[in-house]
Order: structure tokens, then C-alpha cells, then sequence
């Protein structure tokens, strides 16, 4: 197959089957997750559940200053790596395309350059969390077969991204293809690995902020 | 049919010393050599003899031929093309019916082994090949029997090069390009639909100045045409780098001549000389009269997806998608749901009672 | 061709849209500028081979000026050969005998190609000339 036909594939069966398996999958594991249900709370509350829930989802966005303090480069790197990625993927002109294409609205896009160099640093802050994990003996002990997996498919629709773009180790079609690939393979496995903490992380911080509110406390 | 030279051919036509070094300055242009070359090709040209030329039009809308002869003559493509020996050409000799097969005949026997085969059109091989046929003879049976005695090949224009527009979906004819059918003689591939006039006489020219084919990429295109894509010798590039971009024809982008990714430019992935050499004599081209590029010179650019759909978007329709998925995600998850609650009651319902006393009676 | 005249077509002034590949020339010039006055090498530049939009044209020549010397060749065609405000940078363009633009180029020169006289001219004209003085 070449480049072309390659190419071809990606955006036509390719893209639906991983789009597919993706939200249909995602859809699977979240309502599994609701579907494990709570048992009724008889007593009666002392605070509101959802302001605990809906103020958790925002105030676990920055760490707790005792837990910041312990680790503050692979916390640090945490955020460069995350925010590196939502940069390069919701700020780049062809990839608004895309969203505005299902959304029917758009935005406004930042230039090509600065997303390549956000882009390099999303590689290396990625590359740094892997070898922060591997050089902690605690992290090395707890990782298990899905957090390599998952690693590997968020790294590889960056560094093809990168790549084309700089016409770098391929020619551009056949970069831009394997591009195309990589984001394909990252949603046919995310549903399965503990990536789908794109989505449950708000459900796991309205879980608990909702306990603590309805009883009153602080989360 | 005579012998001369090709600067021997322009002085007999009252072209000076002086008029053949601009001829070759401009050839080294055309044929994209950098300055320092025009002496090598001048001295190569002052000795370039004339070659034998057959070019066969398969199944082609003849838009090659077009494009090669809307260059005025006596341009530089005009003399170039008067310096090769066009033995047989459909639509431009003079001859028809069986004289004009007897002339390729007769070119064919006379520099076997050393003539240039030109092909543009596609060769169908359904029905036997009987899709198209020229004098009784097939495409394919004709392609194969000049190709024998060729000593290199040509394929102008996409259709020859990579199957082209009678490829596209379902294929009736069951068009394939040169390179399927001849596996046994170089061939270079032009394509474009139509490919750029200069671009089809600058690799004429290099076979007639040098007696070789250029250098070509990994789809036998010439690499000092079709080396660079589109999108990086766009002129509209900076617009495409700042991310403004035309929403729809003859909006206020479109009219500020910014960039066409929107609206289906396929420039990133297409590689021709579009941008720089441009068209009509340097006139224009595609992306500078305001649409996008179609990628004609690219295989499969026929079937690509519409040439109206932005290269970041997939063939079909996301929104659709992501609904027909997230209702079948439901359902599986409900059902999901739903057997995960019997498992649990089942396994309550079905649990084992264990008292102190069975525990210490097994120990 | 009605239909089309009822089309309202506007045609917006150029003036931002170059891709400003005038400037880097200009350095390219300069530095060929320098490299022929200590080495004597000369430079010539094919302005069809870099992707060039006519407002970047415009830009160069612009800059660059016209000299003291014009000069027109009729081979082939007119040409005309025109040195710059600044000496030793020459504008080269070639048109076929229909007034076509062939080629142009930028000459970093003490004096563009085409106008010295081929030495195989110089011979056939002594021959000529001696022919003629002769009958």
C-alpha cells in the first residue's frame, strides 16, 4: 500500500472504526461506572452535594500544598505534559477543522509555529514523565502493562504530528498517514486502559465532592 | 528526415551564437537546473541529436496534447518539440488509417532499442483489453509491442502514470496506468491532470540534452518537479502558518487571498511545480485564482474523499458517527449495566454461609 | 457570457499578500556582491526557480533600481539587459520572439553573458568582413 492508498484508508474505514470503537466504547466503561450505583444516604444532609461536587471538579485542578510539596517536578511535568497535549490538539488550525466539522462551531487558532514548539515540549515533557516513573522504585513496583500502553499511544500522535510537520524521518504523505494511524490506534485502546480518565476524572472528583458536601466537610 | 544537431537545426532556422545561449539558459530554467549549468547544457545541446519519438494516446481526453500545444509556437517548447522526431501522434500528424500505422512501423524497426515512448491515457483491461482499441489493435497489445523496442518510456499526464480518471470507482473499464502492464524498461512518470506544459518538455529536454532520464522519487516522477508539495512553495502559506483561513468561495477571506485548507486545498499532500513554474506561462494557477488544489498529480486523487473536503477530515460524516456509535456505546453499556446487577445478585444470592465453627472444624 | 457579467468580482489590492521573498534575495545579492569584488566570481540567479509572487517583483526591482546602462539583444527574441542603481547587479530578461517571458535572472556581474560576443562570432565575422572588403 502506499502512501496514498494508505492515507485514503486512514480517513475513510479507519477513522470510522476507531471513532466507533472509541465512543462506543468510552460510553461502555463510564455507564459500567454509574451503573455500580450508591446505596440510598438516609441521613440527612448538613451541606449541598452538588456545589461539593461541581466545586471539587475545579478545585482539585491544582494540588494540595503537602502533596505538591513531596514531588513538585512530576507534578509540574504532569501539567506541561496535559496542557502541552490540549494545546496541540484543540488550538491547531487543521485539527479545529475537524472539531468545528461535528460541533458546527469553531475558534480562533494559534499560529503553526508556536503550536511545533509546543508540540516539542509536549515530546519531551512526555519522555521525562516516563523516565520519572521508571527511576521512582515505588512507581516502577505499582506500573503494570496499561500504563506503558497507554504512554505509547498518547506519545505516538504527538511525535508523528511533529514529524510531518517538520517533513522529518518520511515523506510528508506517508507521515501525515501514519499520523492519522496513531490517533486511531489512541482511540481504539483508550477506552480499555486507564486513559479513560479524560472522562472519569470529573465523574471520580463529583463522586467525592458530592460526599464530602452533602455531609458538609470540606474535599 | 535529416541528422542535424539541435544548435545546427536553430542556426539553420537563423537562431545566432547569442539566441542559442538564451535558448539553453532557458531550457536550464525550464528543465529547473540551477544557473551554473547553463554551459553543460549548452555544450550537450550543441551535440544533441535528434531522437525518435512515438507517442501513443490510450484512453485519455487528449488534455496532455492540449496542454503541451497551447504553448505558442515557436516558443522553447515549440523548438524542442520540432527538434524530436514525433513519429506518430493521433492527434497531431498528418497521416491517418494505415499510413499512419505504417509510420510507427517503419520508426519502430529504424531505431529499435533507441526511441522514446511517449504514453498518455490510461489502458483498460477489462473486456480483454477491448475497452479501447486503435487500427484492431488493443491498447494493452499496442503498449506492449512498442514498449519491447523502447528505450525508455514517458508516461504523460496521470492517467498513464497512475490509472487517472477512468480508475475512479467502480473502474468500468478496468483502467490500469503504464507501470502495471511494462515492468521491464525505465519509465518516468509525468503526471498532473494535465501536467504543466514545461514541466512535460523539461523532461523531453533532459533526454535530449543528457540522453537519460532525470533523477526521479519513489513514484518515478521527476524529483526536480515534483520534489517539493504544494503547501511549501504556496504563496499563501503564511496565512495557512497563522491559521486564517477561507471559509467558503468569495467570502471576506477568500477575498483577502487567504489560505484554502478549509475548503479542501490538498496542496500538503500533492507534490508538482504548480506553485513556482504556475500555469499559462506563468500566468496563475489553481490556488492563486482562489480554489483549492486537487492533488491531480498524486495517485487516488480521483477517490480521495472530495476535493471539497478539508485533508484533516475523515470521508465520512463525524456528527453521524460519533451519534450511531454512542447509541450502540448505550446499549452495550445498559446491557453491560444490567448483567453486572445479576452478577452481583446472583453471587449474594448464591453465597456459601461460613460460621466460626465450620472455619475451626477445617483447621 | 451575460451570467457572468452579473457577477460582482472584486479584486483586492495585492499589497499584503507577498510572500516577501524579496528580502532574503536582497542578502543573497549582497553577499554575491561581495564575493565579486575579492574573488571576482560572478553570480547569476534565476528568478523563475523560487516561488515569487509579482508583488515580491515589484519589491526587488523596486529596491534594486535602475543604473546607468540599458541594453536590448534581438536573438531570438528581445532581451533586455539593464544595470541596476547599484553597479555589478544586472537585471537579465528574456522573452521569445512573440514577447513571451523565457527566463530572467539576476547577474551579480562585471558584465552579464550575453552581451560579450562569442569568439566563434568574432571569427566568422573576421571572415566575413574580409569576404566582403574582398568582392
Amino acid at each position: 500500500m502506499d502512501a496514498n492508498e494508505l492515507l485514503s484508508w486512514a480517513r475513510g474505514p479507519g477513522f470510522d472504526i476507531a471513532l466507533t470503537i472509541f465512543v462506543a466504547g468510552m460510553l461502555l466503561r463510564l455507564l459500567e461506572i454509574l451503573a455500580l450505583g450508591k446505596k440510598p444516604d438516609l441521613s440527612p444532609p448538613r451541606g449541598s452535594g452538588p456545589k461539593g461536587g461541581a466545586a471539587t471538579i475545579m478545585t482539585r485542578m491544582l494540588p494540595r500544598k503537602q502533596v505538591f510539596d513531596k514531588e513538585p517536578l512530576r507534578i509540574i511535568n504532569g501539567y506541561v505534559l496535559h496542557i502541552g497535549f490540549f494545546i496541540v490538539l484543540f488550538l491547531y488550525g487543521p485539527h479545529i477543522v475537524l472539531f468545528e466539522s461535528f460541533l458546527g462551531f469553531g475558534w480562533p487558532a494559534l499560529p503553526s509555529g508556536v503550536i511545533d514548539a509546543v508540540g516539542a515540549i509536549t515530546i519531551v515533557s512526555l519522555v521525562a514523565a516516563l523516565v520519572l516513573r521508571l527511576n521512582n522504585k515505588v512507581l516502577r513496583f505499582l506500573s503494570s502493562r496499561d500504563d506503558y500502553v497507554a504512554w505509547v499511544v498518547t506519545l505516538l500522535p504527538v511525535l508523528t504530528g511533529y514529524l510531518a510537520y517538520n517533513h522529518l524521518v518520511a515523506p510528508y504523505t506517508m507521515m501525515l498517514a501514519l499520523h492519522l494511524l496513531s490517533v486511531e490506534l489512541l482511540l481504539v485502546v483508550a477506552p480499555f486502559t486507564k486513559l479513560t480518565h479524560m472522562f472519569s476524572f470529573a465523574m471520580a472528583r463529583w463522586y467525592q465532592g458530592y460526599q464530602a458536601g452533602r455531609r458538609g466537610v470540606e474535599s | 528526415m535529416d541528422d542535424l544537431t539541435l544548435s545546427e537545426r536553430l542556426r539553420q532556422r537563423g537562431v545566432s551564437r547569442r539566441g542559442f545561449m538564451k535558448f539553453c539558459a532557458a531550457t536550464a530554467s525550464m528543465m529547473a537546473l540551477p544557473p551554473i549549468l547553463i554551459p553543460k547544457v549548452a555544450a550537450a545541446l550543441e551535440q544533441a541529436r535528434r531522437p525518435s519519438v512515438i507517442w501513443l494516446s490510450f484512453q485519455e481526453c487528449t488534455g496532455c496534447t492540449e496542454s503541451l500545444t497551447r504553448s505558442h509556437a515557436p516558443s522553447l517548447e515549440g523548438l524542442i518539440f520540432d527538434h524530436i522526431s514525433l513519429d506518430y501522434h493521433h492527434t497531431l500528424q498528418a497521416a491517418s488509417g494505415d499510413a499512419a500505422e505504417h509510420a510507427r512501423e517503419e520508426a519502430m524497426k529504424k531505431h529499435w532499442g533507441e526511441y522514446l515512448l511517449v504514453v498518455d491515457g490510461s489502458i483498460p483491461l477489462g473486456e480483454n483489453g477491448n475497452f479501447s482499441a486503435i487500427a484492431g489493435i488493443s491498447n494493452l497489445e499496442m503498449l506492449k509491442e512498442v514498449a519491447e523496442g523502447a528505450a525508455a518510456i514517458v508516461s504523460v499526464g496521470t492517467c498513464a502514470a497512475y490509472g487517472g480518471l477512468p480508475m475512479a470507482n467502480p473502474n468500468p473499464t478496468g483502467a490500469v496506468s503504464v507501470e502495471e502492464i511494462i515492468k521491464d524498461k525505465p519509465i518516468v512518470n509525468v503526471p498532473g491532470c494535465p501536467p504543466i506544459p514545461t514541466v512535460i518538455t523539461g523532461v523531453l529536454a533532459h533526454f535530449l540534452t543528457f540522453g537519460k532520464l532525470p533523477e526521479l522519487d519513489h513514484l518515478k516522477r521527476p524529483k526536480v518537479f515534483f520534489g517539493q508539495n504544494i503547501h511549501d512553495r504556496c504563496y499563501r502559506r503564511p496565512f495557512y502558518e497563522r491559521g486564517q483561513f477561507a471559509e467558503t468561495f468569495d467570502d471576506e477571506g477568500a477575498r483577502k487571498g487567504w489560505c484554502l485548507f478549509k475548503l479542501g486545498c490538498k496542496g500538503p499532500t500533492t507534490y508538482n511545480a504548480c506553485a513556482t513554474a504556475r500555469w499559462n506561462q506563468g500566468t496563475s494557477w489553481p490556488v492563486e485564482s482562489g480554489h483549492g488544489c486537487i492533488g491531480c498529480s498524486e495517485p487516488g486523487f480521483w477517490d480521495a474523499g472530495g476535493f471539497y473536503r478539508a485533508l484533516s477530515l475523515p470521508f465520512t460524516d463525524v456528527g453521524e458517527t460519533i451519534l450511531t456509535a454512542g447509541a450502540a456505546g448505550i446499549a452495550v453499556g445498559a446491557a453491560a449495566a444490567v448483567l453486572n446487577k445479576k452478577t452481583k445478585s446472583d453471587a449474594v444470592n448464591n453465597r456459601e454461609t461460613i460460621t466460626i465453627k465450620d472455619l475451626e472444624k477445617e483447621s | 457570457m451575460s451570467g457572468l457579467d452579473a457577477i460582482d468580482v472584486r479584486v483586492e489590492g495585492l499589497g499584503s499578500l507577498g510572500t516577501d521573498n524579496a528580502l532574503p534575495l536582497l542578502h543573497e545579492i549582497r553577499h554575491a556582491l561581495e564575493r565579486l569584488a575579492s574573488t571576482g566570481e560572478p553570480t547569476t540567479i534565476d528568478l523563475s526557480s523560487i516561488p515569487f509572487s509579482q508583488h515580491d517583483r515589484d519589491r526587488l526591482f523596486e529596491t534594486l533600481g535602475e543604473g546607468e546602462v540599458r541594453a536590448r539583444v534581438d536573438a531570438f527574441g528581445p532581451s533586455t539587459v539593464r544595470e541596476t542603481a547599484f553597479p555589478g547587479v544586472w537585471l537579465v530578461q528574456h522573452a521569445n520572439p512573440h514577447d513571451e517571458e523565457l527566463s530572467a535572472f539576476i547577474e551579480i556581474s562585471r558584465l552579464p553573458n550575453i552581451l560579450t560576443t562569442p569568439l566563434a562570432d568574432v571569427e566568422d565575422s573576421a571572415v566575413a568582413l574580409a569576404a566582403k572588403l574582398a568582392g
